[in-house]
């Protein structure tokens, strides 16, 4: 029996030369990702073990980005407690502000995710490099001590879910609607403990960015990590980036997959998550025009290059509306100043949108762009959970970029072909 | 080891959103956390939550973040077990690994009304309800899980690990 390319990974990493579905292992770990409010929680336990190095300074990287720049007193002495660990054990991959980004934007980005690669990360979209081939997962803050101090972690092997995406793009339809129809379709739970595999001629088509947006929200299916096979487009995205060599690995022809679900992508439209679930999803044309008060583009999900060229292109020359606020978040400095030399941000701007540098705030209602009691916002994030954005009695709206972009001009959720 | 308490109960995709909201997460203190704990659920949670109390959640119990802080604040609440039908990976693996004891059980999720008194007997898995004396069976944990409970967590289990090989 072939192996899947999660088993491959795995194996890989341990003593075994096969490991099937179900086996428990304790595996080496290639990367350790800690952010501003999970990593004070791992260094209070990296500290019981009494070691007195990480494993790897060059494989452990930590990035303050959801409560910076610093919201106030309690989130600034997290964030000094981080820095003076990172400083302590000489890490090489601390971001400080300035320098940083959104984690999972920049990772890829810095070459850090690679094929073939086990990352953790204490944060649950840690799954976006599953688009480079890696099986990367998100766990907590005790993990993440444990492979700082260790270098090692254990895994139990998941069952492999295989999607096949075939058919024709329509316009305005992007990697993010083909996960949220994926989610609506399979439910939260759908592919709980689960590796799922992206594959398909329409996977291949699509750019190395709205890979990582479907990877991304592997995890709002319940899923482990959600992989695509590595091939000429990640190879072209890792050229000067890779920070390490690396070995892809590919699911054998006769692997053992739990199931196979097929898509005629030819059917789906822009996709919008109603509240409170992701899974809530329905077509854009079906969303009967909830009035919004606040659009927020960016975040892990979709703050990317592609994402504020998507969007601008629905702004330019169009104005926001006059009752919602719209805020614009890159995933990292690279990215903004791309967006800048592109002229991006002056159609932002000229449209009245509020650019802010990359932080995690917004998406989980943790600062820059809260709502209040019985407000409604539609946010190319990644979850729509009772009081994510700011109040329990708020309502998110998840789509991609273009109906984000489009909904802020009209004021309640839109198709961009209501606007262009 | 029995454990003995009242039952909150909660529905289906209990997130960790609701468990433990972002806007107290620039705190990392158990017992701040505590005293937040199920608030965007259940505003009353954190002062009616009494030592050793249970609670009883649905399918896919701790979904969303990977923030341990959500198994931690229900622990410093002084809940002593939760009980769910299926747990989200990362809360599943967060709570093994901080030592909060989870029991699968879609019979007891099913059968045991909010508010109800039970008793739990780790060793064995029985869920038994005081109020009408029926027991459930939860599902074992696998033998390596068992292992790290039985460390006192994984930080434990590590240390031991890491001092060996030195």
């Amino acid at each position: 029996m072939g192996m899947t390319m999660v088993e491959k990974i795995i194996a890989a990493h341990t003593e075994f030369d096969q490991v099937k579905a179900g086996q428990i292992v304790n595996a080496k770990v290639d990367m350790v990702l800690g952010n501003d409010v999970t990593t004070p929680v791992a260094i209070k336990e990296f500290n019981k073990i009494g070691v007195d190095k990480v494993y790897d300074k060059d494989r452990v990287a930590i990035v303050p980005d959801h409560f910076t720049p610093n919201k106030d007193i309690k989130s600034a002495e997290h964030a000094k407690m981080i820095r003076k660990f990172a400083k302590k054990y000489e890490i090489t991959n601390y971001f400080e502000i300035g320098q940083m980004g959104i984690e999972h934007c920049l990772l890829p980005e810095k070459g850090l995710a690679l094929p073939g690669e086990i990352i953790v990360g204490a944060d649950s979209h840690t799954c976006t490099y599953g688009a480079l081939g890696a099986l990367a997962t998100g766990v907590g803050s005790t993990d993440i001590a444990a492979a700082m101090a260790s270098g090692y972690l254990w895994f139990r092997v998941p069952e492999t879910i295989k999607f096949v995406y075939k058919g024709e793009l329509k316009p305005w339809v992007s990697g993010k609607d083909l996960i949220l129809h994926t989610i609506g379709d399979i439910g939260v739970d759908g592919a709980l403990y689960k590796a799922m595999e992206f594959t398909g001629e329409v996977i291949e088509q699509l750019s190395m960015d709205g890979r990582m947006t479907m990877s991304n929200m592997a995890i709002e299916a319940g899923g482990k990590c959600g992989l695509i096979a590595s091939d000429d487009k990640t190879e072209a995205y890792l050229k000067d980036r890779a920070s390490r060599e690396y070995t892809a690995y590919y699911s054998d022809e006769d692997a053992n997959y739990e199931r196979v679900i097929e898509y005629d992508v030819s059917k789906i439209e822009p996709q919008i998550a109603f509240p409170h679930l992701p899974e809530n999803t329905r077509s854009v044309s079906e969303s009967s025009h909830v009035k919004i008060d606040q659009s927020v583009i960016g975040s892990c999900t979709n703050g990317r290059i592609e994402d504020l060229r998507i969007a601008a292109e629905v702004f330019k020359g169009n104005k926001v509306h006059s009752d919602v606020r719209c805020i614009i978040f890159p995933g990292t400095q690279e990215i903004y100043k791309q967006a800048v030399q592109e002229g991006l941000v002056e159609i932002f701007i000229d449209a009245g949108v509020a650019f802010s540098t990359p932080t995690c705030g917004p998406c989980l209602g943790g600062h820059m762009g809260i709502l209040a009691k019985g407000e409604k916002a539609i946010a190319t994030t990644n979850r729509n959970f009772v009081g994510r954005m700011g109040h329990p009695e708020s309502e998110v709206y998840l789509s991609n970029p273009a109906v984000a972009a489009a909904s802020a001009i009209k004021g309640y959720i839109a198709h961009p072909e209501e606007v262009l | 080891m029995k454990l003995k308490g009242k039952v909150f109960k909660y529905g289906d995709n209990v997130d960790t959103d609701v468990i433990i909201p972002a806007r107290y997460l620039n705190s990392s203190d158990p017992k701040e956390l505590a005293k937040y704990c199920m608030k965007d659920i259940d505003e009353n949670f954190a002062t009616e939550v009494e030592d050793g109390d249970i609670i009883i959640g649905g399918r896919n119990f701790g979904s969303g973040s990977s923030r341990e802080h959500a198994p931690i604040s229900i622990k410093a609440a002084g809940v002593s077990c939760v009980i769910a039908e299926s747990f989200a990976r990362i809360f599943y693996r967060n709570s093994i690994n901080i030592g909060l004891p989870i029991l699968i059980s879609k019979e007891a999720v099913e059968n045991i009304d909010a508010a109800s008194k039970i008793e739990v007997d780790l060793d064995s898995g029985q869920i038994k309800d005081l109020d009408n004396d029926k027991t459930y069976q939860a599902e074992p944990f696998p033998e390596f899980m068992q292992e790290i409970i039985k460390a006192g967590g994984l930080i434990e289990k590590v240390k031991k690990e890491v001092n060996k090989n030195a």
